[in-house]
Formats: structure tokens, sequence, C-alpha cells
């Protein structure tokens, strides 16, 4: 029952928490939600890892869960392997760690940062949320379906994707999730050119409002090349068209029934046109959360502000001119290749300018080591593996032999779990008071930050070596190869690993929601922080901002001399 | 199984030794860079924790400032190795492994088929001429379709998953797939190449090692991906002319064709 009081609606709890157009409410949908599918990713990866640890054995405790078409006798098949490494994938990047990085942190802490009382569109802001719930209710139920879930990796080649079982709704999955980035997308775009307090110019922006905003750009544009791509996949799939196949095509010993003339490398060099700016999709808003952490624990102003917002324009604007480095081998013209090798070398550039402002501004501070900096501190150098192992595979000559092996499986995790995790489960600690009102507990911080990044270290490590001996990815039974005979105790090293970190997410898990409740009451602004969202109450009521915030100064004034308190809030007329 | 280790395999072709110098190098100066800066991220570490009555430094702000060209240090560094390294390497050897095929006297001329989930290996023979291949003749015992009529296919041989090269021997490959992307690979050889099914692909090998090495499939390629494998044999030039001739004598229509008495 609602009824009007003064003009206002009083809402109710549907209203409230379920189709909210609150930002802060949406944000904590994606939160949670983004939260559950990374475990669910993680589940199937910790099924597969037994797999390459101790290949044709049964899986302990869920072997016999499975049907028998899928795991026969609690024996992982050949088909179920290639589904749950195509769904990890496609689960992890579309249904993790973007809606988290940016449906979760962007939409909760980007409108208050800037003074905003909401997004720009709040009903599209809810429809994105919605389109991304049920898209991703759809891939999971891809595993229900006669076949099973998409098995073609989560980059889908065809024609194997076309002939393989589950792909469709994948497809249909990947259609509607795109178009739940792309409203988001806009949403974002607008929001940060309309909505910032008066006072807020661009250059007073926090660099996580930046990198947000770039990101957007790099969804706004890069996704549509997919979708369209997909719907052309689809096509092939439902209605037999040939975008992708091209003619004489004999299948197990038959001749394909499509009519051919199409061809398979025009969807590789769609899927890249995405997915190379989609690694910077995962990237941006976690260095942009590790600035936050960084300049707001060091106490004083981030060395290199002006640097790292162009070193971020620069990345989204080459991000869109180094796709073909995934595809150096793919059978494109081998003199493509050296054009995509040189814009990879300047793509680099950026890169390690903002790592560098990001150590840089470490000098002359006066660290606090609380747990949301041990995060943003462990992200440099890991994320720093990540980038340099990502050298010897954007070099054409040394990628012939590192391509499709577990050199670059190594490469990316450390860029996207030591990397992007990392700094997102930091962000989790470092506005959980805001969220809340309340802070989690330390200890279990500590023993859920040393374990995590550990036991990630444990997983990615040694795949970097199996690279090296030439041991290849997605392959369901690494011992049938005679020259992965030696390395394959790095295997059971990693999965060991995995499940370690399985077991370090559960304080995590715990203090989460135990601190919903129980966690210390903090203040507005514990962390004695200068930006907007400190501004403001916490949790902040719907709107945000009693009154609209002026601002009056750039994003990081800490320690300046001559003041009382060590911080000088954006929002602070003194 | 002494080729394999905990690090890369054996190199046995002629582009291996170039392949693996980028590694080192590249490594080499990947763990420097990392040695470096943990060094003085660690410095910083400690000697920036927070202490009790000393207050963090603002440093001088501004671009064009002293502190802000020292941040472009470690940037021009690595840009000026990564512009030596595409210059003087990536370039070079890339034209020469990949952009281009040797023109060589007298190679060993080869097809290399991929299938779920195998390999075909089609040599054209003395002649130098490849058979044609017709999608009608795919049979069970005819995997890539080979028109036997035809005279050049007369001294070709087709073997499955077993490849066999002559030592210091060019083999140049023309590499395709009848229905999915797969990739030949062969690690001692330091080569890999996509097999794309519409497109044929020129590659080149030089063994320079005689043994028996590993052919993978490096591209997923369906349920039995990991099965995709066969084995090169690399022998010297008589072992290996002595097994051509052997595997000509079991195909009658070759043994026919290689009859002198027949013209061709």
């Amino acid at each position: 029952m609602s009824h009007d009081e003064h003009g206002h609606h009083k809402l109710t709890f549907w209203e409230k928490y379920i189709f909210s157009v609150d930002h802060k409410v949406i944000g904590l949908q994606y939160l949670i939600t983004s939260f559950v599918f990374l475990l669910v990713g993680f589940g199937l990866m910790m099924l597969m890892r037994w797999q390459l640890a101790f290949p044709g054995t049964p899986i302990p405790f869920f072997g016999n869960l499975f049907p028998a078409d899928l795991a026969p006798n609690g024996v992982m098949s050949g088909e179920f392997y290639n589904a749950l490494g195509a769904m990890h994938g496609t689960i992890m990047v579309f249904l993790g760690v973007v809606p988290l990085a940016v449906g979760a942190y962007g939409n909760y802490v980007l409108p208050l940062q800037i003074g905003a009382p909401d997004m720009a569109f709040p009903r599209m802001n809810m429809m994105s949320y919605w389109l991304y719930l049920p898209g991703g209710a759809l891939m999971l139920s891809s595993f229900l379906m006669p076949g099973g879930a998409a098995q073609s990796g989560w980059t889908s080649y065809p024609p194997l994707s076309i002939i393989n079982p589950g792909q469709t709704l994948w497809l249909l999955s990947m259609v509607i999730l795109i178009t739940s980035s792309l409203l988001g997308a806009i949403n974002f775009l607008v929001t940060t050119i309309n909505m910032r307090a008066p006072g807020m110019s661009l250059w007073r922006m926090p660099v996580f409002c930046w990198a947000q905003f770039v990101t957007a750009v790099l969804l706004l544009l890069a996704f549509p090349p997919l979708e369209a791509a997909s719907v052309l996949q689809l096509m092939d799939r439902v209605f037999h068209t040939s975008f992708y196949m091209p003619k004489d095509l004999v299948i197990l010993g038959k001749a394909y029934a499509g009519s051919g003339g199409g061809q398979p490398l025009l969807w590789q060099h769609l899927f890249w046109f995405l997915a190379h700016p989609e690694v910077y999709v995962l990237v941006l808003p976690p260095m942009g959360i590790v600035a936050e952490i960084i300049a707001n624990n060091t106490r004083k102003p981030l060395h290199g502000y002006k640097t790292m917002v162009f070193s971020m324009v620069a990345i989204g604007v080459m991000s869109f001119l180094v796709w073909a480095h995934h595809m150096f081998i793919s059978g494109m013209s081998p003199a493509l290749g050296n054009f995509f090798l040189v814009t990879t070398m300047i793509i680099s550039v950026p890169s390690v300018a903002i790592l560098t402002c990001l150590i840089f501004s470490l000098k002359g501070a006066s660290i606090r080591y609380n747990v949301p900096m041990l995060f943003a501190l462990a992200f440099l150098p890991l994320f720093g593996i990540g980038g340099l192992t990502g050298l010897p595979l954007g070099l054409t000559v040394t990628d012939i032999y590192l391509h499709d092996t577990y050199y670059v499986i190594g490469h990316f995790h450390f860029v996207v779990v030591t990397g992007s995790i990392i700094a997102l489960m930091g962000g989790t600690y470092h506005w959980f008071p805001k969220w809340f009102g309340r802070k989690m507990n330390d200890t279990l911080g500590l023993i859920h930050f040393w374990g995590s990044t550990a036991s990630m270290v444990g997983i990615f490590l040694p795949m970097l070596f199996m690279g090296l001996a030439g041991a290849s990815r997605r392959l369901y039974d690494p011992t049938a190869q005679l020259h992965n005979l030696p390395v394959q105790g790095w295997n059971v090293v990693s999965t060991i690993s995995a499940y370690l970190l399985a077991l370090f997410q559960l304080p995590f898990i715990y203090n989460f929601f135990n601190s919903l409740f129980n966690g210390e009451k903090t203040p507005e602004n514990p962390w004695q922080a200068t930006t907007l969202e400190w501004a403001c109450p916490s949790p902040p009521p719907h709107g945000n901002f009693a009154k609209t915030p002026r601002v009056y100064r750039g994003p990081y004034e800490y320690s300046v001399p001559g003041r009382k308190t060590d911080f000088w809030m954006q929002t602070d007329p003194s | 199984m002494g080729q394999y280790g905990w690090s890369l395999p054996v190199a046995a072709s002629s582009y291996a030794g170039s392949i693996d110098f980028g590694l080192g190098l590249i490594h080499a100066a990947m763990l420097g860079i990392f040695v470096l800066w943990g060094a003085f991220f660690i410095y910083l570490l400690v000697k920036y924790r927070a202490r009790p009555g000393v207050a963090a430094q603002r440093e001088e702000h501004g671009s064009g400032s002293k502190g802000e060209l020292k941040s472009l240090i470690p940037d021009i560094v690595i840009m000026t190795f990564e512009i030596a390294l595409i210059v003087f390497y990536a370039i070079p050897v890339w034209s020469k492994i990949k952009a281009n095929v040797p023109d060589v006297k007298d190679p060993v001329r080869v097809e290399v088929i991929g299938e779920q989930f195998g390999w075909s290996i089609h040599y054209a023979g003395p002649d130098g001429k490849l058979g044609p291949r017709k999608i009608d003749l795919v049979h069970f015992s005819n995997p890539i379709g080979l028109d036997r009529s035809d005279p050049a296919s007369a001294d070709d041989v087709v073997m499955g998953n077993e490849m066999r090269l002559p030592v210091n021997k060019t083999v140049l490959i023309d590499l395709m797939s009848k229905d999915v992307i797969h990739s030949f690979f062969i690690p001692e050889f330091r080569i890999k190449q996509d097999a794309v099914p519409g497109l044929k692909i020129p590659m080149w090998i030089t063994p320079t090692k005689t043994g028996k090495f590993e052919i993978t499939c490096a591209q997923l390629c369906g349920f039995a991906h990991s099965l995709m494998r066969g084995d090169v044999h690399v022998q010297t030039q008589e072992e290996f002319d002595a097994w051509y001739k052997s595997r000509l004598a079991t195909i009658p229509a070759a043994a026919a064709a290689s009859n002198p008495s027949e013209d061709f």
C-alpha cells in the first residue's frame, strides 16, 4: 500500500530493493550478482583443474552428481571439459569482472564522486541490470540444454562454434548482455558529462571517474561490432547462412550442407576488435580504484595526475588499433603482423606510465598500511608481471612459439586476477563503510589478503613455466602429449593453489555478511579522504547530498602545509 | 623423451635458435626490470611507512617539473628497448620465418591437412607436384580425397599422423583444414601456424636434428582436441629415400605409375 505524503511517494519493498532506480541500490545489486557469478565461474574452473592435475580420475565428492553423459563414472568427458572452459571464460569476463568493475563500482561511486544525485537516466540504469541478470541466467541455463553449454572457447571461433552444441544460447545471451552494457555505457557518459556538481571541472574529477569515463567510451564503441558479429553467427547456426563458413567443408566424413563462401577469419577480426578494448575495460576501472586507495593512504597527492589521465585516454584510443596481435599466426597476412606489432608496443607506453605514476606516488608518502591499501599495493608488482609477460606475446616472432600455450593463460590471469580482481576486492574494503556505515573486520581482511595473493601466484606462475615448455591451452588431457609430461607436476601445484584460493575466500564472504550487521560503526569519512563520496552520510540517502555540493579544488589535496588536518576535502569552502 | 624438460624443448629447426634468442633476451630483460622495480618498490614501502610525527611530503607540481620528468625515465628506457627489439629483431626474423618462403632448389613439397582429430601429410614425391584433391573422393580410405587418376598423383604418398623428413633439407608446406580451425605445432621446431578451412597457408621448416618429435594441435578443435597428435621422424636423406620408396610400393596405382614404360 502506498500513499502520497507531501508529494513524496513512499516506496514499496519491490520499488526500493528489487526494481529500484536508485544508482546505489542498482550498484549493490550488481555487486552481489557479479560476486556470485565470479564464484560460479571459479567453481567451474575448480572442476577443470581437477581434470588437468589428475586426468582420467573421478572428480571427488561431486563426480557422481553429474549426469552420465557429462561425467561417466564421475570422470569428466571431453565435451564437458570444453563446456566448462568456454563458460568459465565467458562468465568471468562478461558476467563477473566487467559488471563488478563498471556496474557495481561505477554505478555506486561515480555519481557520488562527481556530486550527482543519481545517474542521468535512472530507469535505463535499472534496465541495464534487469537485462544483465536474465542474460546471465540464460547463459547458465545453457548447461541444462541437450548437448550442454557452449564448448568452443569463450572466443567461439567458427566453424567449430557453428557445428558444436550449446552455442545458440551463448549467442542469444551475449546479445542481451551486450545490450545491457551499451545502455550502461551511454548512461555513464551522459552522467559524467552533464551531472557534475558546480565547480567539478573535468580536471578536478578523481582518477576513478576518468577511468570509468574512458571505459564507457570503449564499451560504447567496441561492443556493437561484437553484437553484429554474434547475430551473424546466430544466422549461420540457425538459418544455415555462411558468413563464416567456407565452401567444401567435410565434417567427420560428411560434406557440410551450407552453401559456403564465408570466411572464418572474419569472426576473429570482429571478435578481437571488441575483445582487446574489453581487456582495458577489465583493467582501467581497477586502476582507478588503486589510484583512489593509494592517494588516500599515502596522504599525499597522486604523482602525475594528468599524466595518468592522458595515459588512460591514450590507452582508450590505441586499444582499437591492436586487436590483431591475437591473430599473428591465425593465417591473416603476415605483413599485417608488423603493423599490429608496432601498435602493441606503442600501447605499452601509457600502461607503463600509469604504473610508474602509481609507484612514484609512494615517494615522500606517509603510508597507512590498512587492508584496502595492501590490496592496492599488491596490484602494482602482480599486475606488473601481467604486463611484462605480455611483451613476448606481443612480439610476432616469440609469439609463434608461445601463442595458444599456457603462457598466454598465465599472462592474462596475472592481468585480470592478480590485477583487476585484487583491486576490486580492495575496493570492497575501501568503500564498504560508505555502502553500509560499518567497517569490515581487519583480521579477517588480512587473512583474506595474504591467502588470496599467495595462492593466486601459486596458480598462475606455474602456467608461465608450462607455457615455456610448450604446453598448449584448452587440452582436456595434457598427458596425451609427450612434451607435456615433464611439466605435468606444475598442473598439480596450480590445482592445489586454486583450491587454497577457494578456501581463502571463506573469510571474505563471512566478513562481508557479518560486517553488514556486526561491523564496527563508522563516521561519514572514516578514511579521512578528500573526494565527494565521503562528504555525504554513510549510507547516502536517496538523492545522495542534502544540498548540491560545491567543489573548490582538485581531488587529492592531502598534507597541504599550514592546515590543521592532513586532508582538504573537495567540498571544504575554507 | 630426452628432448623435453622443464624449459624449452630441444631446438631442432634452422630458425629455432633465433626464436630462442628472443625468448631468452626478453625474459632476461623482464626479470631485470622486475627486480629493479621490485627493489625500488620495497625501498619506498619501508622508507615511507607512516611514523608518528612525520608528515607526508607534497611534491613540486605542474608539467615539466623535475619529478614529472623523472617519472618518464622508465618509459623511455622500456620504449628504447622495444624499438630496438622491433627494428633489429622482430621485423627481420618475422619476415624470414613467416612472411616469406625461402627460394630453395629441390625442396620437399608437402601438403598438411588437419581434420577432427588428426593430421594428413600428403607428399608431392620426386616430381614435386601435388596431385589434385576432390571433395567427392573423400572417403575413409582416402581421407584427403586424392585423385589417383591424375598423373601428378602418381608418386604421391599420404600419411596419417606420421611425418618423415630428411634432415637439413627445406620442406615447403601448404597448410589446410577440412573442417574447423586447427593449429600445426611442433615444439622442437618452434613452429606454429593455424590451419584454416578455405585457406591454403604456406609455411616452411628446415629440420636440423635427426630424431622423433611431436606434432600437436594447438587450437581448440573439439572434444578430442588433446588427442590430435602425431610424430615427425627426422632422418638422413638415405633413410628418408628408402622409406619413401617402400611407401610407394604399397600403393598399387603408384607402383604402376612408376613403371618406366608408362609415360608421365
